[in-house]
């Protein structure tokens, strides 16, 4: 970066907010800061373009279009084929195999496996960080400690005795095995969430107290009401975790009742021919599983930034 | 905020014996409403913890006597005692495994942490709008099962996209199922996925850097690369720690990325950790050996985690 010492002028702006530059002019420094800045965000944007280009191409011009920008003939009918919309022969003459590929129903799953997840555990979660902090009793640190310690541990060492678990119940495949893991809690959610009820001022519950408002109902009427915010923004973090999950539901999940959309893509791949993949099918498969995360981060891509903003502040 | 509830933020964790002469009155209940208060926690903790027993403790006993099993889902789990890690050490596809891995850890926690500090820098000087902070978002929140597709898809052998624009400025071989480049390209697909997250966490870290010390530093004449290494870079270390920390244990688990990229075409140059861990229970039925060798995950975690924060002294700010 080129140096642009602007001391004086730097003295004078008000501050408006903590640590920020108050830049004037466009600099050679600043225009190159720009620059890079641009590159970043095309090749950060760009693949996904190329994954919604390549949906839209019939699979007949896959090779002639490989290198336009827009497809010379959009179609609709690689979205058609994976939700299950056409005909086997209709799928077959688009370019896909012909092996039934359902992914309405993935996308569904995904849903309901997500959604679930993530309200019931910040919820659950929420109650315990509550507890964390502001009620006082026996062994309350340790447990803390212990309940963080289990952030250490890679997923996988678990995974296995959970796995085992479920067969034992006779819960595979079921929606109930996919959920049950995360379902009450993570590590993470209980962290997060104590560090905000921990920052939120006391004197509302303290003259809930006063009034007789038992723990119980200080937690519910009170501390969960004013924290809206950031139980909305952790309930959307899990959302989208559980939306990326693909390990246990492969293991745990892996039947087309209960398949969810990660899944269902690499089925997909796998059916497949090695030789020559099904690319427009699987980048509207992909797609698709790119649409829902594209909608939070347009509607709630600013809550989102935030929050990355609290737990790196912090 | 006032200072007053920041300050009780930093010591939330209290005791919970004596009450101090100088503690907020009106928090402490009296004797029977601390009894109150333990029910109450305890209804609370009620569904969190239950799930941490089943989930989590019991699994992790459980895992424990799998490691020292012959076990294979089919039979009961027979104890062998500590032959499993036996086989281990003379095993060497688990240490081939571990050492790609680590490589991956290495190079993509470095690419992405130097790359990431520059973003981040870039983002605190041209003060980026939130809405362009959040395109950056973006690889962050799609599957890595999407991502693993897409990249496959532009660095096909035949027509990938990416792949003859790198031909067409001389760089040639940049295929995805290059043995040779496998590896690498997998490094770059994850930088690509996490950069712009670790340039936000980085970048609300640099939020917090008091302006008066850039004013400061503008005034003694400091040049801005200066000041990135003398006043940014040493206040924000709490925050590269815990990112570092972070995105070491995260590298070591990487697997969608393998498995779905290839699992189709299987390169022994790319089979890291976890995919072996999964291939031995999963499609070997080895449980009581995959067991085994994630303990010893755990353990290599465990100790490169502990290290790690002796030497970044994670816990204490210079911004105190």
């Amino acid at each position: 970066m080129t140096t642009t010492t602007a001391a004086p002028a730097a003295v004078s702006t008000p501050v408006r907010q903590r640590s920020r530059f108050v830049p004037r002019g466009l600099a050679p420094g600043r225009l190159g800061a720009w620059l890079v800045l641009g590159l970043v965000i095309v090749a950060t944007v760009f693949p996904f373009y190329w994954m919604v280009r390549t949906s839209l191409t019939p699979t007949a011009d896959l090779i002639a279009d490989s290198d336009r920008l827009f497809p010379t003939d959009p179609t609709l009918v690689n979205f058609r084929r994976v939700l299950g919309l056409t005909t086997t022969e209709e799928a077959i003459a688009a370019g896909g195999t012909g092996a039934s590929i359902n992914f309405l129903r993935y996308t569904m799953n995904s849903f309901i496996f997500a959604g679930s997840v993530a309200l019931t555990q910040t919820l659950s979660c929420a109650a315990a960080a509550y507890a964390f902090a502001r009620l006082t009793f026996r062994g309350r640190d340790g447990l803390f400690v212990l309940i963080i310690a289990g952030l250490m541990i890679p997923g996988i060492f678990t995974l296995l005795p959970n796995f085992a678990l479920m067969r034992e119940l006779g819960l595979l495949n079921t929606m109930l095995a996919l959920v049950a893991p995360s379902l009450l809690v993570t590590p993470f959610a209980i962290f997060f969430l104590r560090q905000f009820f921990l920052s939120l001022p006391r004197s509302v519950e303290e003259a809930a107290m006063l009034d007789g408002v038992g723990p119980l109902g200080r937690f519910w009427r009170f501390a969960l009401p004013m924290s809206r915010g950031p139980i909305a923004t952790m309930i959307l973090i899990t959302f989208v975790g559980m939306w990326k999950e693909y390990l246990w539901p492969l293991v745990a999940g892996n039947s087309e009742s209960t398949r969810v959309l990660t899944v269902g893509l690499s089925v997909f791949q796998q059916q497949s021919p090695n030789t020559r993949p099904d690319w427009t099918g699987l980048m509207a498969g992909s797609t698709l599983s790119v649409i829902p995360v594209l909608i939070i981060l347009i509607f709630l891509g600013r809550q989102l930034v935030q929050s990355l903003n609290f737990s790196g502040g912090k | 905020m006032t200072r007053l509830l920041e300050t009780s933020t930093d010591h939330g964790r209290r005791s919970d014996g004596d009450d101090g002469p100088d503690g907020p009155v009106a928090t402490r209940p009296a004797r029977g409403g601390r009894r109150k208060e333990a029910w109450a926690a305890a209804i609370l903790l009620l569904p969190a913890l239950f799930g941490f027993a089943v989930f989590w403790i019991y699994p992790t006993i459980r895992g424990t006597y799998y490691s020292m099993t012959d076990f294979n889902l089919l039979r009961e789990p027979e104890f062998i005692g500590l032959e499993n890690f036996r086989q281990i050490a003379s095993d060497p596809q688990v240490w081939s495994s571990l050492r790609i891995t680590a490589v991956f850890a290495i190079a993509n926690i470095v690419l992405v942490m130097v790359l990431a500090l520059v973003l981040a820098a870039l983002m605190q000087r041209l003060n980026l709008k939130t809405w362009l902070r959040s395109v950056l978002l973006l690889p962050w929140l799609v599957p890595n099962v999407a991502i693993a597709l897409i990249w496959g898809w532009l660095l096909d052998a035949n027509v990938g996209y990416l792949k003859n624009l790198l031909d067409s400025v001389g760089i040639g071989g940049v295929t995805f199922y290059n043995p040779k480049a496998a590896l690498w390209i997998i490094v770059m697909i994850s930088v690509w996925s996490g950069l712009g997250y670790t340039a936000l966490l980085l970048y609300a870290g640099m939020l917090q850097v008091p302006a008066e010390l850039y004013e400061a530093g503008s005034i003694d004449g400091a040049s801005e690369t200066r000041m990135f290494f003398g006043i940014t870079l040493p206040l924000i270390r709490p925050v590269i720690a815990l990112v570092l920390v972070v995105s070491f244990i995260g590298s070591f688990q990487v697997f969608d990325l393998v498995q779905v990229g290839y699992g189709n075409n299987p390169i022994p140059e790319v089979r890291v950790i976890y995919y072996y861990i999964y291939q031995l229970a999963f499609s070997f039925h080895r449980m009581g050996y995959a067991s085994a060798v994630s303990i010893l995950l755990v353990v290599l975690l465990g100790a490169l985690t502990y290290v790690q924060l002796r030497i970044m002294r994670a816990n204490r700010s210079d911004l105190a």
